[in-house]
């Protein structure tokens, strides 16, 4: 983000062609993600207050196991870190090593969703058998619509670095920075998600 | 990283239609795109009218002989749907904010042109989409709160389309606020300091951070309802499991903030138009500055004032009724703002100051009934009777909407360059001004005796202050006529207007009428006193 820090000169100049401004598309994705935070907020205490209130009558079954979302999380976090890497490699101009880390940021993201459907076929209940089968499917199929979304973008711009023809260089950093935003929001997300999810 | 202005990216004229015909292309002109949100929020405004009009002739006689029960239940969703989701907010944030925001912060167009004309576009479709539901199944029936079991309960293609529709109308509003938030903050003209911007640019950051904070809650809060409708899970479904009061929370967290998102705008609205009319500077500018922040917290902090008959449990009745009675402090502060710089000040008698007097009468009694039903036994009593239907129209009618004329009849020589006929719009005031309080003063009374809002029938005895309720609802309609007749007219042959009729001193006013494209020919004035009237006279003395 310092691309916000570093804009203060503005220049002032008559003739409209030349005019410049400060570069706020990164202001308007922050703002955008808090709003999508809320989102998942409103999910949050209504799954907390389900939990507070409501208790799981007799017979329903809601058991979940943990070494499928322990594994995804792990490869969330490297997601965000291999994504960092991308960055710091374009910055340096070395476009093949920025493609490199885009495409097994986005194999990453890939595995997880993988590991997500497979939870999902292997869970003992469904999506209308109880009110917290109901809640875990709807957030967790709400985050995981989040990391498709985020996978196919880490696609698009790990395609525009390339190099011949590429839009991404380290002079527009802009749709590679938007995007780790991105990730490692849904990233966070999910660290939340876990922890309110499967360890309370 | 500075972003050049490339003017063929932006508003290049020879790449955008021109005359009336841009006003139906994707234009990325802020000023398109706030007369868009104007005409079209208008049109649903006549639509939604006609609703209402409906209803009150359904209630000036106690039985159900105008329309079927079920026809009631939908017109009154609709009406109430049709005029928040498509005419208030739209128009009171969209319509002024993206008009007059880029002229305050001294910008040629909103931050995010694209996404502003995004968010618009998403409008005419979701709104056509929701009167449409009415012949396809029947639309919706669950009032414009769509409160689980009922709207499970209820046919079920309407609820969907509603559903639909307001997540659109609510994803449009985000890119708004959005919007108005990065423009706000990031565009300023150099030189220029928050603290010196006109008061309706507080009023929409304000309210954006409402926008953006609380809608998302309900585009979940609507996503997890469709999935109780079409899938059959059971969240807000008792018997599933699920959990009513979980969607009345989350419904309120967005819908009460949504009250300010409807009011916020039309105080600084009216905070521009009163000094201007008045001759004097605004009072109060940083008390003015405060409660608008005061407003935008306590407002996230107060919804559960709406279902202290849900079973709540006193804490949280206690706490809400506190947080509640808060907010009167701040709405206080700003009232008594604007009857000070009335106090002594040369009022011009015009359609614009009228407007804004009445807007003043109806809230400061909106603001009482509401502070009233803060309280918890008192709620308990009138908890979903006319008396909450009169608050609310009160608020919103006689606050906004007079507001949303106001402010046509004070912009309108920027906008098109010529005057407005002040006989025919003072006969639009008085009617609209008779018609309002005829209308809904008497729901009061109804209320506090007991009748049920939201029923198409009701007890007999009722039946004569109703229709002295439904004499005012005629003479509401009838106010439109004027109005109209007075805009196609001047639009036409009306007087011209000049650059600057009312001599006013916010930068809007400082380009010619109607503006260039691009706001100013040249740089952007630079105004460090939005509201110095008077000044020169007293430095003469």
């Amino acid at each position: 983000m310092t691309t916000l820090d570093s804009s203060k000169e503005i220049q002032k100049n008559n003739s409209e062609v030349n005019e410049t401004h400060e570069d706020f598309r990164m202001f308007g994705l922050i703002t955008f993600l808090i709003a999508d935070g809320m989102t998942f907020a409103g999910f949050f205490a209504a799954y907390l207050t389900y939990k507070a209130v409501n208790p799981l009558p007799d017979g329903a079954i809601y058991e979940l196991e943990l070494p499928i979302p322990t594994l995804n999380t792990i490869l969330l976090l490297v997601s965000s870190a291999t994504f960092h890497k991308a960055g710091k490699a374009l910055l340096k101009d070395k476009n093949s090593d920025s493609q490199k880390w885009l495409f097994f940021t986005a194999f990453l993201g890939i595995i997880f969703l993988i590991c997500q459907l497979f939870e999902y076929f292997h869970l003992p209940f469904g999506l209308t058998d109880n009110l917290f089968a109901s809640t875990f499917y709807a957030l967790t199929g709400f985050h995981g619509l989040h990391v498709t979304l985020g996978t196919l973008m880490i696609l698009i711009i790990a395609w525009q670095s390339r190099i011949n023809g590429g839009r991404l260089t380290s002079h527009n950093m802009f749709p590679l920075e938007a995007v780790e935003l991105y990730w490692h929001f849904v990233d966070g997300i999910w660290v939340v998600l876990f922890i309110i999810l499967y360890l309370l | 990283m500075t972003i050049s202005i490339d003017p063929q990216e932006t508003n290049n004229e020879s790449l955008q239609p021109k005359g009336w015909l841009r006003y139906f292309s994707f234009s990325l002109d802020h000023k398109v795109i706030g007369i868009q949100y104007l005409v079209c929020g208008f049109l649903f405004y006549l639509i939604g009218g006609t609703l209402a009009s409906a209803i009150r002739i359904e209630l000036a006689s106690p039985m159900s002989d105008f329309m079927p029960r079920d026809v009631y239940n939908q017109v009154l969703t609709l009406h109430g749907t049709i005029m928040i989701f498509l005419w208030i907010v739209p128009v009171v944030n969209g319509a002024f904010g993206n008009y007059l925001i880029p002229f305050y912060v001294g910008a040629r167009d909103m931050a995010f042109p694209r996404l502003n004309a995004v968010a618009f576009w998403l409008i005419p479709p979701s709104g056509l989409m929701l009167v449409a539901s009415y012949f396809v199944e029947g639309a919706a029936q669950a009032g414009w709160t769509a409160y689980p079991p009922l709207s499970i309960t209820t046919p079920q293609s309407g609820q969907i389309i509603w559903i639909l529709s307001v997540l659109l109308l609510g994803g449009s509003s985000i890119f708004g606020g959005i919007n108005f938030i990065a423009t706000i903050i990031k565009l300023r003209r150099p030189g220029l300091k928050l603290m010196q911007l006109p008061m309706y640019c507080w009023a929409m950051l304000g309210t954006s951070l409402l926008v953006v904070l609380s809608t998302p809650v309900l585009a979940g809060t609507l996503i997890l309802l469709s999935f109780d409708i079409i899938a059959n899970t059971g969240f807000f479904n008792p018997v599933l499991g699920g959990n009513v009061v979980v969607y009345q929370h989350l419904f309120w967290f967005y819908s009460h903030p949504a009250v300010y998102i409807m009011v916020l705008p039309a105080f600084g609205l009216v905070s521009e138009i009163l000094p201007v009319h008045a001759r004097k500077p605004l009072f109060g500018y940083t008390t003015m500055v405060f409660s608008i922040m005061g407003i935008v917290v306590l407002g996230l902090v107060v919804w559960a004032h709406h279902m202290f008959t849900s079973g709540t449990p006193p804490w949280m009745r206690l706490f809400f009724t506190i947080a509640t009675a808060f907010i009167a402090v701040p709405t206080g502060i700003k009232f008594f703002n604007w009857v000070a710089t009335l106090w002594g000040g040369k009022i011009s008698i015009n359609s614009a100051m009228l407007f804004s007097c009445g807007f003043i009468i109806n809230f400061v009694f909106g603001g009482i009934t509401g502070v009233a039903l803060a309280q918890v036994p008192f709620d308990i009593h009138v908890h979903d009777t006319y008396f909450v239907v009169a608050h609310f129209h009160y608020i919103v009618y006689g606050g906004t909407v007079f507001i949303i004329f106001s402010s046509i009849y004070h912009w309108f020589p920027k906008v098109t360059g010529k005057m407005l006929n002040e006989k025919l719009g003072i006969l639009h005031f008085i009617i609209t001004f008779i018609g309002f309080n005829l209308c809904f003063a008497p729901q009061h009374w109804l209320g506090l005796n007991g009748m049920p809002r939201r029923v198409a029938e009701y007890d007999p005895q009722f039946q004569f202050v109703n229709q002295i309720s439904s004499l005012g609802a005629l003479l509401m309609a009838i106010s439109t006529i004027p109005f109209l007749i007075n805009v196609f007219l001047s639009v036409r042959n009306g007087k011209n207007a000049g650059d600057n009729p009312w001599n006013a001193l916010t930068p809007e006013w400082l380009t010619s009428s109607p503006p260039p494209v691009e706001n100013w020919e040249g740089e952007a004035p630079l105004v460090e006193e939005p509201y110095g009237y008077g000044k020169e006279i007293s430095e003469k003395k």
